[in-house]
Parts: structure tokens; C-alpha cells; sequence
């Protein structure tokens, strides 16, 4: 063999390096791909980029093989006449024809009624077009994966501190010295976090992690306080009770950047009460807070107009107005509120021993109160008054669908927020960061429409397919105050489902509830497998029939690089490439890549020619777009604006002559200018030498305390990234909750829930956190299912798209369930065993596997390994069908019939967030004649025309060598 | 350890094999020393292609085991450090000396070339059989020596390793020597049968200590020092794959105590009790089956006690790969 | 003389497999390529890696630690793997101590893995010669490649820096310091195989809260407390004389 030492690897073969974007999940690192000969031969991760800082992690590594899996699908397809939907019998067709079949079909239901297109895209990143291309259509069945993902996350902060975790903002562990990490299942989300962590536990930092299990972060961390699931809401509500006991609360912050001194009308006979007592002022007409508020002046002992300069005012009191009103200040209510909620009511529903949470409200309240950071850094508050530093105090939280996916999850994450305020931690060193284009105002502007009449033929939707309700006209209701979106999205029964409910929108198209559709177009959501709940039964959902024989969802188009198990269920499958064959915009219209430091947007340029006859998602919408003659794809005289996608991206303006377009960097003619400009012929060229980032560094003053930084604010304004210059004061009481339960009450003139609803709303719209056991265990046999199951996704299959991965499968072959050995005992098995999971809605046979890092009453398995047999390009006989299964077959869509209504979606009350963690089973043994295969099977899903099938025994993968030795196309 | 079929063949064949030609050479000094009467050349003849037979099938065997048998000649190379490297330098040795033999008693070169203190005459096969005899000693210390100089795997790391390897191959030798003078009619059946009968003896004193030596230690190491975690609780979930490894598949037998533990009933009675006791029903009945048979069931057994010898080896290797998830 | 390690901390690793498959991605390419895998999409799929990361538990629940252990070659000192072998295939660079297999040599006899208590060897099932990790070694010593880039694969991958790489020999080397300051030990010490590589434990950082941490002067509440003054009723004042 050659001498190592004396081997280059640049000089073998035909050696290029480009740059790109990662997308083997949704962390969007930036990469650096070498190509021998043409074949990737590496991809490492950008030491220039801000996100990812040259790591990557095991799925970015990985990505070569994903390129050349023969999961990939290479052909437009198209159902075989006669061949069943679900038997994967397809026939090769032309994209001409493709487009022709689709142009016809939705330009008919355009014309007619364009809601009877339905668009679901999963965890896709380019919702700015997808939604973009919705709205133009005219249709509001549109919807990204958030509402199945964690829109409680984004939703329940957001209506709090304007801000959220992950793309919206996050811990600033560079300065905090203590992190707590609630329910974060494994890697939620992943590089970035895993960077800050290691550096924050270096440091010295101190890491506690509340969590059921015990895995990925949670196992470095310096304490792990193991918790009952969906319970984080009690825990919250005792600490703050605690913090607020002891004073150990940020007085200063709350009264100047939160409404916690603000007066509340409270009386329950008036109309008014639990709303803001306002005073008369000219108000524009707008989203965002006006300052038309009162607070208890200690000194005058009245009333005053907030942040009169001078004024002390009153957090905790009773006090009446002049005009005899009844009020107290928003923190008295909270105060009153968490009374009831000690550490040792928390304890029996928590399981966290009451003394543990004392000490975790200890820990928090005297490290943000003894450790203040202060940085020399100037900066003027919105109330003109200039600050010689920044302060901070160094607590930081990160949570995600731990807390999310639970039905009593909104209050729970609006409970966080809370926290995170009264510690004083909301923008400022130490704490929770934003990260632009938030903060945004609470809530963000963007509204749904209002009215059917928002919808139109051959015309654009009346509004946004989503957006942002502040208060129930914003509802997207009919007359009755029902639905008008087929996913119930924004109507009484989940007014602030601001993600949509992807995870009805099956169901409710197969039993015609709001109405039947003609055509669902979903594109990278694999919903017939783990993107759904209910599983087994949606599959027999999207191929069943009418009396007529016609299939109840008519017209079903998947897009999709890989086969899936959605594939089998297309009537026309569409082949999308994958990351190294595309352009993408990562747009400021949709989430960025941000840091706390400034905005950041970045590119997708394609590192290899498309594989077969694929073709990037973005030019099929801009192609039917264009064919669709949808106005914002056409010129005047109806003919095609674009050429392409890359042509889309550099001079599409959000209206004519906004300046505002799909990329932030190099606007305007030369490229000088940023966020807002004219565009540029040569902005992806400026991209790609940038290594497909821009990131703008705002200047220190405006880095911190952005809610309140008048400069920050002007300078947001005049760069587009927000409508008002007006503070964004924190919500610790919620007035926008009031508004929708006080229309249920009958109180608020305007739209009204039907009947059925008005308990639901005016017991969840609490302006204030509450805790409330979930509404399943609240439905079901709670004695029959007292477990709590839940899904965690494992780092190296983090977004479970990957089993079609022949590295990444080597290490997540099949899933056990893991169990606390003291259950597993209890229940008769043991380390290894068959054993059936069993929940109200269906049951699941599977291997157990014994851990002592779960809390008793809880299982848990990784996250869509299993899969069904003959998909993902993988062998019938694949350990992933036979020895893999799926959790989601146990967890229903719907909860049990109730007084709300006999078909409401199993999800939170108030954002429509899938509560896949509610989901409560039993588990036993399998029978010793059992078959040793997970249960429920399908029948194989066979290859389609166009996939690799047969690669043989063995992979010898070498860059420059293998696609040809292989016969890859 | 996950037993290699390949290398229970190569060391029981090769064990017959210089047991047969230890055996051989044994009969020509006694007959040297008027202690037994001249044999043919015959059965030296036969002896010794038996012998070399079965050394052939043994390098044959070993073939199976290697990844790339073309470049095995590299294997020489190494004899300074590596006991592998040793055998497979003696092992050719022990063949050219067992095939001249052979060849030398073929062309009845036994003519005295020199006398040694007047009274033994040394003839070419006298000088062939004792460097053949210095060689297959030297081939049993290379080959047990290539699992006892394994410090790791404590079931392998001890002389009896070595005592094993020479009296069992000794004892399967000198059976064939009995049920090949049995076949060929010649008088030479309780003379090695009795030299059979010593060795298996002497096999079943150095095995049955090691069953006993493996069956008391414990591990030098544990998880706590594999991983360095000192913690009295320690369990592995996962090994990082679960479509088995290389680390899984060589070192792991995979077998029950239950089927091991019978196993080990089998070959102690097929290795030790029963070719003794056929022996000697062959010296009470003179039956030419017997010894025949004596050394068919002890090579069987043999096999099967070199599969044991392979389960019995617990690799701390092992200690990474317990459990997956 | 230079011994090349890596050092593994234990106190960050979360176990994301990151090294695992950016190492096969780096070396199936290269100089120690290619590395098969076989049944790569059908029942138990399995390959060669260099380098693989194992999860443990301690203890008992609730008092439970998790571990995440990335394990590859340990490039001992005195590698047991390196006089066993009979071809001379295996063996250690005297210039920088990196453990090494010449696939050209090696006759696949396996006995190297058989003498490596660590399980560090995996055969290459398909070429039939024996397979491990070199620490990159066609990256670290490829001068072509900026300074910052000449470390092993999983190294540049690491998203929380737990593998450190360097000359233990040197005591100033970023890797030395880190095992004389906090704590690195080597795997199974018991058999003098001195293995290069190290591994960092766990720390833990704890926050001690004092009582009269609680009570302060400064407790907000106190601002909150309304004037309470007496209504008026009566008082010592009033009756006693």
C-alpha cells in the first residue's frame, strides 16, 4: 500500500469543492461538498458558516448516501388505470404530461371553488413559496407541518414575549450560568444547541434538565429531575408561585417591559372585565399593543398612565378607579392565580418532589438575581430613556414538543414565557435572545381571512392561509362560527392554530367534514405513515371509497424524492431532488437561519445534476403557477414572469416595487444594499461566494432588549422586517385570551362560538396559565391506561427521514420500546421481550427494552424507524417492517366524542397542536406462540418504475467509482 | 469466541497428524530398542502419508480461514514476535520432514549411515524421525501457543493450553497409530494403544484442569474499566448498530448454557471415556473395528472439544457489545 | 517521539453518532477505502466503521446517569494487535505512533482483532483484510490542506468539541493538558497496553443556595407591602396609667 503520509486525496480523480446548505434536517448547516469525478465525495461542515461553525453532525455526513439511495424516485408517475390506490402500481410519464393532468384538474377547481384544493407540505423550508402559491391559487387549504409539530412552542411564546425558540430565538448560553432544558425529545433542534451546550458546560455553566427520559442532552446534563408527561405545566405554575413568594422576581423588568403592572378591570359582571382598563387615545388602526393603559401610582395612590416617567407603580394590590372600576395589576392576578398551585400540589402530579422544585425556583430566582450581567453597551428605550448598559440576568430556558405536544400545552409554554419574564430574562444577556425578524409584535400581524367570501374563484385568498388572530373577528368562520378551512384551522374549535392542522386534514377530507375536496397536493409529508396519527386507519382513509366507487379524497398528488409510504397512495407521484441537486432560498419570509447578532438568510445552489428525470418542488409551483396563470406568476398580458426558480427568487417582490423579496442579501442593483432593495441580476452569485449565507451583524446597542430598543425598532422599520416602532411590551397577562373568552361569554359583540364550544373556549382562553390535565386522559379509561407513551427522535435519524440511509440504518436498524424495568416487571416481561402496547385506539406489538433513564409511568420508542414493509427502498425483509414499528398507530386524531362535538381534533384548544404525547396505553406480554414481527404488518409496497431495485449484497461506496460500477442512473 | 470451524479442523487435524508421526517414530525407537519386533516399511510408509494426509487437510482447512490464502506466504515473515507467523513457518517444516520420512522408509533407505557408541545404528529415517519428532513438538508449542499467548483471553492464557493441545493431539495420534496397525493386521495395536490410553489420560488431566481453572476465574476486567465508569450499576443499551458487526459475529457464539454444557458432556466422554474403554474391549476381543472406531469417535470428539475450547473463551471485547437499542 | 491521539470528553458527548459516519464518509473515500457494508437495504444491514458510539446507564432510576461512549482505535503505546500479526501487515508509525494496517499485506487471519482487547478491529467482510481506524491519518499528514482541516474527520464533525486530537508525548499539547487537568484515564488500564487515546469523565457543577440567600433587603415585596396603619381602636396608650 502507498505511504499514507505520501497520499493526497486532491489528487485522485477530478476534484471540485462547492458550497451549499444542508438539509438532511431541518438545521439547515452550511456545507462544504467535494466531488471527485463528478460523485460527492465529502461533505463537511462550513467553518465560515454562523449556524454550524464547520461541524456537522451524523445525518450531514451521511448525506452521500441519501444521494444515491435507490429509495430515490427518478420518474413523474402516474396510478396504473385499473391498478387500486395503495397497491403502488404505477406506469412512467411524461412531466409534460404530468403538468398537463395537474394544469387541467386545478384550473377546473380554481374556476369553480379553490378551496377544494387542498396543499400540505411537511417540514420543508420553503413555506414563503408553498404558502405563496396557496394564496395565489385562492385556496386557505394550506399548511405547513408546524401544527403537528410544536406550533404550542411558537404560538404560546409568542403570544407572550413575541419571540420563540429554535429559528425565533433561543438560550444566549454564551452568558448564562444556569440552562434549563425542559422536555426537549433527544436533539430538538441540533447543531447550534449542541455547540452552545458543550461550550455553556465547559464554561461551568449548570445544566438541569426536566425531561420523562433521560437521553441525548439530557444525559450531560448536571441534574436530570425526571417528570411525569404533560404535566410541565404544574411544575411551572409552583415555581413561579415560589419565585413569586420568596420576591425573587425581576420587579424592575416587569414593570418596565411587561403589562404586569398594568391595571385590569376586575369585575365579573361588567363586559369589560379581565380586559386592560384603556383611556381614551387616538388609536391607529393596526396589530400591534397601544400604550393606552393605567397603572397604580405608589406615590399619588391613583391611577396614572403607564411609563409616566417617575412613576412607581404597583405590581401587587386591589384598588378602585376614580370612576369606581374595580382593577388590579396583571401580576396581583398571577399572584392570585399560582396561590393554589404549591410545590407539593405539584409534587403529586408531577412526580418531582415538592422540595426539588423549591430549590429549582431557588436556583433560577437567586442566580438571575446575584449573578447580573452587565455589558457596556448603550442603548434608549422606547420611552426615550437612555441606558449606559445592558443588564441581564443569566437563566435560560429551551424547551420544545415536550411541553408542545400535550393538549394543555399552549398554557404550559405560555406558563414558560411567564417564568422566563418575571426572572427577567426576555432579550437580554444570559437569557432568552430573539433572533430576527422577531420580536415581532404580540401577535404578528399577518390575518387569516375572515369570511367564506375570502375565498373566490380564480382569485387570490383574501388574507393569509395563515396567520395571526388577536381576537375573535379574526376568526376564519361562517355565519354559524364554523370552520371554512377544511383543517378547522382559526374557527372556534382552534382559534389560534396560527400552523394549521395538517393532521386532520385527511380525515376531515374522507368524511367530507367541513367538505369533501377534489385534489390533496402534499409534498414531503409522509402522511400515510409517520406524519399522521391514527396510521393504520388513515392509510385505509386515503383509498377509500364512495357508494359510487370513487374514491373520497378524489385526486391525491404526492411530491417527494424518496419513496415513502405516501407514495403507494398517490395517484400521480411527482420526483423532488434532493439538497445537492437544488436551489432553495432559506427566506426571511419564512424561518430563517438567524443569530442573536442580526439576520441571516442563506441558498441552496446545486452541487450535482438532478438524478433522472427529478425535478425541484419550487419549479413544479412555478411552472403551474405560470400554467395556473396565478397573478403573482404571470405578467399582465397572463404569460410566464419567471423562468425558473433562481429567476423567481431574484426579482420576486412581495408587491411591486416593495423591495422585499425571498433573499436578504445583496439588494438592490449592485448588491449593496440588504433586507429591502431592488433586486439584484447578481444576487446568487453574491450568495455563492459567501458560501450561500448573509448574515448582517446589527450594531451592539441593538442586539439587546429589542422588544423596547427604539433604535433597534427604527431601524427594523426602515429595513421592513417589522410595521411599527411601537414596544412590544410582554403579555404575562394575556388580554388577546380574554377577547375569545369573553365573546364565549357572550360578553364581546362580534363573532360568536356555536354553542358547543362556548364552554371550551372560556375554560382554555385563560388570560393567565392554569393547569389542566390533558383532554384525552380526561376521555378515556384512565384506570385501563395509565401509561404515558411517547416518540423521541434519535440524533442520527433526527426528522426520521432517513432509513433509506445505508449508514445511518446500520445504527437505528428497528426500535424497542423502552421501559423501566420496574414496569416491565409489573407487567409480566422482561429486558427483550414480545410485548403489546395497547391504547384506545389501536395496538402495537413490539420488543421492550429495559432502561433505568425512563420514569415508570412512562415508555417511550424512537420516532419513525419503523416503517412498513417495502418502502423507503429497503427489502420486505428489512429489520425497519418487520422488527421497526410505529407509535403513531396508537395515538388518535380525534378525541372521543365530547361535549364539544362528536369529531374534534386530538389536539390543544387552542393552537390545534397535535397532542401526540397524550396518548395513553397498557402494556403486556405477547402471547410465546406470537410471531416474532411487529404488529400491525402491510402488505409489501412494491418498488416503483424509475427506483434502483436490486443493488445486491454489497455497497462498496468510493467517490468517483461507484455510481458507475453500481449502474446507478 | 464465536467457534471457527475452519481452525477446529486445522488444529485437530494437524494434532492427529503429528500425533500419528510421534506415534510412527515412538514405534521405531522401541523397535530400535528391541523393544518391539522390526515393522515393514509398510506401515511407516502408511503411516506417513496418513500423516501427511491429514497435515495436507489441515493446511487445507486453515485456507478456509484466512481472507486472502494468496498472499499467505507473507505470513513467514513475522516469526520474530508473532506465534502465528511461527507455525506457519514450522508447519511446512514439519510436512518435509514427515513426507522424507516417509519417502526414506518408501525407498528402504535404512541402511545405517554411522553408528552412534557402537551400538545404534543411524540411518536416514532415524535422523528424518528425529528432527520430525523436534518439529512437531515445536508445531504443538506454535499452535497452542497462538491462543495461550493471548493475555486477554484468560481462558486460553495458561500452559495447560499447551499441555492440551500436545496430549490431545498426541492421544488422537497414537489411536490412529492403534487402528491403523489394527487395519494393516500388524502386532503394534496394544503397543499404541497403550501409548493412546496414556496420552488420552494424560489429555484428561491437563483438559479437565482447565474446564475446572475456566470455570472459577473471573474476568480481569469489567464494564467499569472498559467504559471507565465506576459505577456498581452499569448497563449497556446500546452498541452503536443492530444489523450485527464484525465485533458481534466473531466473538460471540451465540449458543446456550444448556446446549454448551452438553457439549462438554459429549466430548468428555467421546475424547476420554469411550475410545479408553474401546481400547481396551479391543485388547480383550483383539477386534479390528474397535480401534478403528476408538479413534473416529475421539476425533469427533476432539472437534467438538475444540468448539468447546473456542465457547469457553469469554474476549473482553465482549464487554463493549451486550446489549442493543 | 509523537504519539497521535484523540481525547474523548464524556462530560459533552450527547451522543449524536456524528463521528461515527462522518469517519466512513472521510475513509470510504480515501486512502483506507473503500469501507462495504453489506445487505446495505435489507435485513440487518452491517458495514465496516472505524468508529462507533455506544450508550450505558448507571445507576438506578431516578438516580440514573446516561453515557454516551464513542469508541474507536485506541492507538496504544503498546499495541498488542501489532506483534501478533503474521504478515507484518499491522503496525505502528514510528513517526507518530498512529496504529496502521497495510491492506496489501494483510491475509485476513483475523488474530490482531483476536488480540485487541477493545474490539477496535472490524474485517472488512467483502475484502477480506482487516479494517481500523487511522486516525484520518491521509488528512493529518496531508500538507495540502490548511492546518486547521489536517485533524481526523470525526474531530472537524464533533458538534460539542468532545474529541480532542494531539501529541500526548507533548505535555503542552492542548490534548496532554486536558488529560493532566481534568482527569482523562485510558480504557482497561489493566493490561498495560497504554493506549494512546483518553477519555475525560463526567463533572458536575452544582449550585449551593444559602437561607439567608432568600432573605435580602432588597426583596421587592416589600415595595408591594401597602401602609398599614392602625384604625384607630385602642391602645396601651389609652389605658394604662
Amino acid at each position: 500500500m502507498q505511504d499514507p503520509t505520501k497520499h493526497t486525496d486532491s489528487e485522485t480523480g477530478r476534484v471540485e469543492t462547492k458550497e451549499t446548505t444542508c438539509y438532511m434536517c431541518a438545521c439547515r448547516c452550511g456545507i462544504r461538498v467535494t466531488l471527485r469525478d463528478g460523485e460527492v465525495r465529502h461533505i463537511e461542515g462550513n467553518p465560515n458558516h454562523p449556524l454550524n461553525k464547520g461541524v456537522i453532525c451524523a445525518k450531514g455526513s451521511s448525506g452521500i448516501m441519501k444521494q444515491y439511495s435507490p429509495a430515490r424516485l427518478t420518474r413523474p408517475l402516474l396510478r396504473k388505470s385499473g391498478a387500486e390506490r395503495g397497491s403502488s402500481e404505477f406506469e412512467e410519464i411524461s412531466w409534460e404530461k404530468a403538468f398537463g393532468l395537474v394544469e387541467e384538474r386545478l384550473s377546473k377547481i380554481r374556476a369553480e371553488d379553490p378551496k377544494k384544493f387542498a396543499l400540505f407540505t411537511g417540514r420543508d423550508q420553503m413555506q414563503a413559496l408553498t404558502g405563496l402559491f396557496a394564496k395565489q391559487f385562492g385556496t386557505p387549504n394550506y399548511a405547513a407541518h408546524g401544527g403537528l409539530c410544536s406550533v404550542n412552542m411558537a404560538a404560546g411564546l409568542i403570544y407572550t414575549i413575541g419571540g420563540s425558540f429554535w429559528e425565533f430565538g433561543g438560550p444566549d448560553l454564551e452568558r448564562s450560568k444556569l440552562f434549563v432544558m425542559i422536555g426537549t425529545v433527544e436533539d430538538h433542534h441540533s447543531n447550534p444547541m449542541k455547540i452552545a451546550l458543550a461550550d455553556f458546560k465547559r464554561r461551568g455553566g449548570r445544566f438541569i434538565s426536566i425531561n420523562p427520559i433521560r437521553t441525548g442532552y439530557s444525559a450531560i446534563a448536571d441534574e436530570w429531575v425526571p417528570i411525569k408527561p404533560g404535566t410541565d405545566g404544574a411544575m411551572l405554575l409552583a415555581i413561579i408561585r415560589e419565585l413569586i413568594h420568596q420576591g425573587l422576581y425581576d420587579r424592575d423588568f416587569l414593570i418596565k417591559y411587561t403589562n404586569s403592572a398594568e391595571l385590569v378591570v376586575d369585575d365579573p359582571k361588567r363586559d369589560d372585565h379581565g380586559l386592560f382598563r384603556r383611556f381614551e387615545m387616538h388609536i391607529e388602526e393596526g396589530c400591534f399593543d397601544p400604550e393606552n393603559k393605567l397603572w397604580w401610582d405608589r406615590e399619588l395612590d391613583r391611577e396614572i398612565s403607564t411609563h409616566t416617567p417617575g412613576t412607581d407603580p404597583r405590581l401587587l394590590g386591589s384598588f378602585e378607579l376614580e370612576d369606581g372600576t374595580p382593577v388590579k395589576p396583571a401580576f396581583q392576578l398571577l399572584k392570585e392565580r399560582v396561590e393554589e398551585y404549591t410545590p407539593e400540589w405539584a409534587e403529586d402530579i408531577t412526580g418531582i418532589p415538592a422540595n426539588t422544585i423549591r430549590r429549582l425556583s431557588y436556583e433560577m430566582g437567586v442566580v438571575a438575581r446575584d449573578q447580573k450581567i452587565e455589558l457596556p453597551i448603550q442603548w434608549t428605550d422606547s420611552w426615550g430613556n437612555d441606558h449606559e448598559s445592558v443588564t441581564g440576568n443569566p437563566v435560560s430556558f429551551h424547551a420544545m414538543r415536550g411541553l408542545a405536544a400535550h393538549s394543555n400545552g399552549f398554557q404550559t409554554i405560555r406558563a414558560l414565557g411567564i417564568l422566563m419574564t418575571i426572572l427577567g430574562t426576555i432579550d437580554r444577556p444570559g437569557g432568552f435572545r430573539h433572533k430576527a425578524p422577531f420580536p415581532r409584535p404580540i401577535p404578528p400581524c399577518p390575518k387569516p381571512p375572515k369570511s367564506p367570501e375570502g375565498v373566490q374563484p380564480n382569485t387570490p385568498l383574501d388574507g393569509m392561509p395563515l396567520g395571526w388572530p388577536s381576537k375573535p373577528d379574526d376568526l376564519f368562520v361562517d355565519e354559524k362560527g364554523e370552520a371554512v378551512r377544511l383543517d378547522k384551522a382559526f374557527s372556534w374549535e382552534y382559534p389560534l392554530s396560527v400552523h394549521g392542522l395538517m393532521h386532520n386534514a385527511i380525515t376531515n377530507a374522507w368524511r367530507g367534514d367541513p367538505y369533501k375536496i377534489d385534489t390533496l397536493l402534499l409534498f414531503m409529508a409522509n402522511m400515510a405513515w409517520n406524519s399522521s396519527m391514527n396510521t393504520e386507519n388513515v392509510r385505509n382513509m386515503l383509498k377509500d371509497k364512495d357508494e359510487n366507487g370513487e374514491y373520497k379524497i378524489p385526486f391525491i398528488i404526492v411530491a417527494d424524492a424518496f419513496q415513502s409510504e405516501t407514495i403507494a397512495f398517490a395517484d400521480l407521484v411527482l420526483p423532488d431532488t434532493t439538497y445537492l441537486e437544488r436551489h432553495d432560498a432559506m427566506s426571511m419570509l419564512d424561518r430563517p437561519i438567524s443569530e442573536f447578532e442580526g439576520p441571516v438568510d442563506s441558498v441552496r445552489i446545486p452541487v450535482v445534476p438532478p438524478r433522472g428525470e427529478c425535478k425541484p418542488f419550487q419549479e413544479v409551483l412555478i411552472e403551474l403557477g405560470s400554467r395556473l396563470g396565478l397573478p403573482a406568476f404571470v405578467k399582465e398580458d397572463g404569460s410566464r414572469k419567471f423562468r425558473d426558480y433562481p429567476d423567481f427568487v431574484t426579482n420576486y417582490q412581495t408587491s411591486p416595487g416593495s423591495g422585499i423579496g425571498f433573499l436578504a442579501g445583496w439588494r438592490g442593483k449592485g448588491g449593496e444594499k440588504f433586507l429591502k432593495g431592488e433586486p439584484n441580476p447578481r444576487q446568487w452569485e453574491m450568495y455563492q461566494k459567501n458560501g450561500c449565507v448573509y448574515h448582517y451583524k446589527l450594531p451592539k446597542s441593538y442586539q439587546y432588549m429589542r422588544n423596547w430598543n427604539q433604535g433597534y425598532l427604527e431601524w427594523a422599520r426602515a429595513h421592513s422586517m417589522t410595521r411599527y416602532v411601537e414596544p412590544i411590551t410582554l403579555h404575562l397577562y394575556s388580554e388577546v385570551l380574554q377577547r375569545f373568552r369573553l365573546a364565549a361569554q357572550g360578553k364581546l359583540p362580534g363573532k360568536q362560538p356555536p354553542q358547543r364550544l362556548r364552554k371550551r373556549v372560556v375554560d382554555n382562553f385563560d388570560p393567565l396559565p392554569f393547569y389542566t390535565a390533558p383532554l384525552e386522559h380526561k376521555l378515556i379509561d384512565s384506570q385501563k391506561y395509565q401509561i404515558s407513551a411517547l416518540t423521541q427522535r434519535p440524533m442520527a435519524m433526527y426528522h426520521s427521514w432517513d432509513s433509506q440511509n445505508a449508514w445511518l440504518r446500520q445504527i437505528h436498524t428497528h426500535n424497542y420500546l423502552f421501559v423501566n424495568p420496574k414496569l416491565g416487571e409489573a407487567n409480566g416481561f422482561g429486558d427483550g421481550d414480545w410485548i403489546w402496547v395497547e391504547s384506545p385506539t389501536n395496538k402495537v406489538r413490539c420488543m421492550a427494552r429495559f432502561s433505568e433513564a425512563v420514569e415508570p409511568g412512562t415508555v417511550w420508542t424512537w420516532n419513525a424507524i419503523g416503517k412498513a414493509a417495502g418502502a423507503w427502498g429497503l427489502s420486505p425483509k428489512a429489520n425497519e417492517s418487520q422488527k421497526g414499528f410505529l407509535l403513531n398507530h396508537l395515538i388518535a386524531e380525534e378525541l372521543p366524542p365530547c361535549e364539544a362535538g362528536e369529531h374534534m381534533s386530538n389536539s390543544d384548544p387552542v393552537t390545534g397542536q397535535a397532542a401526540w404525547f397524550d396518548v395513553r396505553v397498557r402494556v403486556y406480554p405477547a402471547g410465546p406462540h406470537e410471531p416474532q414481527v411487529t404488529s400491525p404488518q402491510f402488505k409489501p409496497q412494491k418498488p416503483v418504475p424509475g427506483q434502483d431495485v436490486k443493488r445486491g449484497k454489497w455497497q462498496a461506496f468510493f467517490a468517483g467509482k461507484f455510481r458507475r460500477k453500481s449502474g446507478i442512473r | 469466541m464465536h467457534p471457527a470451524f475452519s481452525v477446529i479442523f486445522l488444529t485437530t487435524l494437524l494434532g492427529a497428524g503429528q500425533g500419528l508421526f510421534l506415534a510412527l517414530y515412538t514405534g521405531q525407537l522401541y523397535a530400535l530398542a528391541n523393544l518391539l519386533p522390526d515393522q515393514s516399511n509398510d506401515f511407516y510408509i502408511m503411516g506417513s502419508f496418513l500423516s501427511m494426509v491429514l497435515l495436507i487437510a489441515g493446511l487445507i482447512a486453515s485456507v478456509f480461514h484466512l481472507g486472502r490464502p494468496e498472499r499467505a506466504w507473507r505470513a513467514a515473515t513475522q516469526w520474530r514476535t508473532s506465534w502465528l507467523s511461527r507455525e506457519v513457518v514450522v508447519l511446512p517444516a514439519a510436512m518435509t520432514l514427515t513426507f522424507f520420512y516417509g519417502l526414506f522408509h518408501y525407498l528402504g533407505w535404512t541402511q545405517s549411515l554411522f553408528t552412534i557408541s557402537d551400538t545404534l545404528p543411524v540411518d536416514a529415517t532415524l535422523v528424518t524421525g528425529a528432527l520430525g519428532t523436534l518439529v512437531s513438538f515445536l508445531l504443538f508449542l506454535c499452535t497452542a501457543m497462538i491462543y495461550a499467548s493471548l493475555r486477554f483471553v484468560k481462558a486460553w492464557h495458561t500452559p495447560l493450553t499447551v499441555a492440551n493441545f500436545l496430549f490431545l493431539g498426541m492421544a488422537s495420534g497414537f489411536m490412529l497409530a492403534a487402528a491403523l496397525s489394527a487395519y494393516m493386521g500388524t502386532n503394534l495395536v496394544a503397543f499404541y494403544g497403550t501409548w493412546a490410553v496414556v496420552a488420552t489420560t494424560l489429555g484428561a488431566i491437563s483438559r479437565g484442569s482447565s474446564l475446572y481453572r475456566n470455570s472459577k476465574f473471573r474476568c480481569k476486567v469489567d464494564m467499569q474499566s472498559a467504559i471507565g465508569v465506576h459505577h456498581s450499576q452499569l448497563h449497556q443499551k446500546a452498541q452503536g448498530f443492530m444489523g450485527g458487526s464484525f465485533n458481534t459475529r466473531e466473538y460471540f457464539h451465540g449458543k446456550s448454557d444448556s446446549f454448551l454444557l452438553m457439549i462438554r458432556y459429549i466430548f468428555l466422554l467421546m475424547v476420554f471415556v469411550l475410545p479408553v474403554l474401546m481400547i481396551l474391549f479391543a485388547y480383550l476381543s483383539e477386534s479390528v473395528r474397535l480401534p478403528i472406531a476408538a479413534f473416529a469417535i475421539q476425533y469427533i470428539g476432539l472437534v467438538l472439544e475444540r468448539y468447546y475450547f473456542f465457547t469457553e473463551a469469554k474476549h473482553p471485547q465482549n464487554l463493549y457489545y451486550q446489549s442493543m437499542a | 517521539m509523537t504519539q497521535l491521539a484523540l481525547v474523548i470528553d464524556l462530560n459533552v458527548c450527547v451522543g449524536c453518532h456524528a463521528c461515527v459516519t462522518s469517519c466512513k464518509e472521510w475513509n470510504t473515500s480515501g486512502w483506507a477505502g473503500p469501507m462495504t457494508d453489506q445487505r446495505p437495504y435489507d435485513e440487518d444491514p452491517t458495514g465496516t466503521f472505524f468508529n462507533r458510539v455506544q450508550t450505558y446507564e448507571a445507576g438506578v432510576f431516578p438516580d440514573t446517569e446516561t453515557y454516551h461512549f464513542p469508541k474507536s482505535c485506541l492507538h496504544c503505546e503498546d499495541p498488542p494487535c501489532v506483534p501478533v500479526c503474521p504478515t507484518g501487515a499491522s503496525y505502528k508509525r514510528e513517526d507518530n505512533g498512529v496504529v496502521l494496517v497495510d491492506y496489501d499485506k494483510c491475509i485476513g487471519c483475523k488474530y490482531c482483532s483476536w488480540a485487541c482487547p477493545y474490539g477496535a478491529r472490524e474485517i472488512d467482510e467483502k475484502l477480506r483484510v482487516m479494517k481500523k481506524c487511522t486516525l484520518c491519518i491521509d488528512r493529518i499528514t496531508d500538507t495540502s490542506l490548511p492546518e486547521s482541516e489536517r485533524k481526523p474527520a470525526c474531530v472537524l464533525a464533533c458538534p460539542t468539541s468532545a474529541r480532542l486530537f494531539g501529541d500526548i508525548h507533548d505535555p503542552n499539547s492542548n490534548v496532554s493538558v486536558a488529560i493532566r487537568e481534568q482527569g482523562g484515564y485510558p480504557l482497561q488500564p489493566e493490561w498495560g497496553t497504554k493506549p494512546a487515546n483518553h477519555y475525560l469523565p463526567r463533572r458536575k457543577t452544582r449550585i449551593q443556595i444559602h437561607e439567608d440567600e432568600l432573605v435580602r433587603a432588597d426583596n421587592p415585596l416589600k415595595k408591594e407591602e401597602l401602609p398599614s396603619l392602625p384604625d384607630g381602636g385602642e391602645t396601651l396608650d389609652d389605658v394604662a396609667w
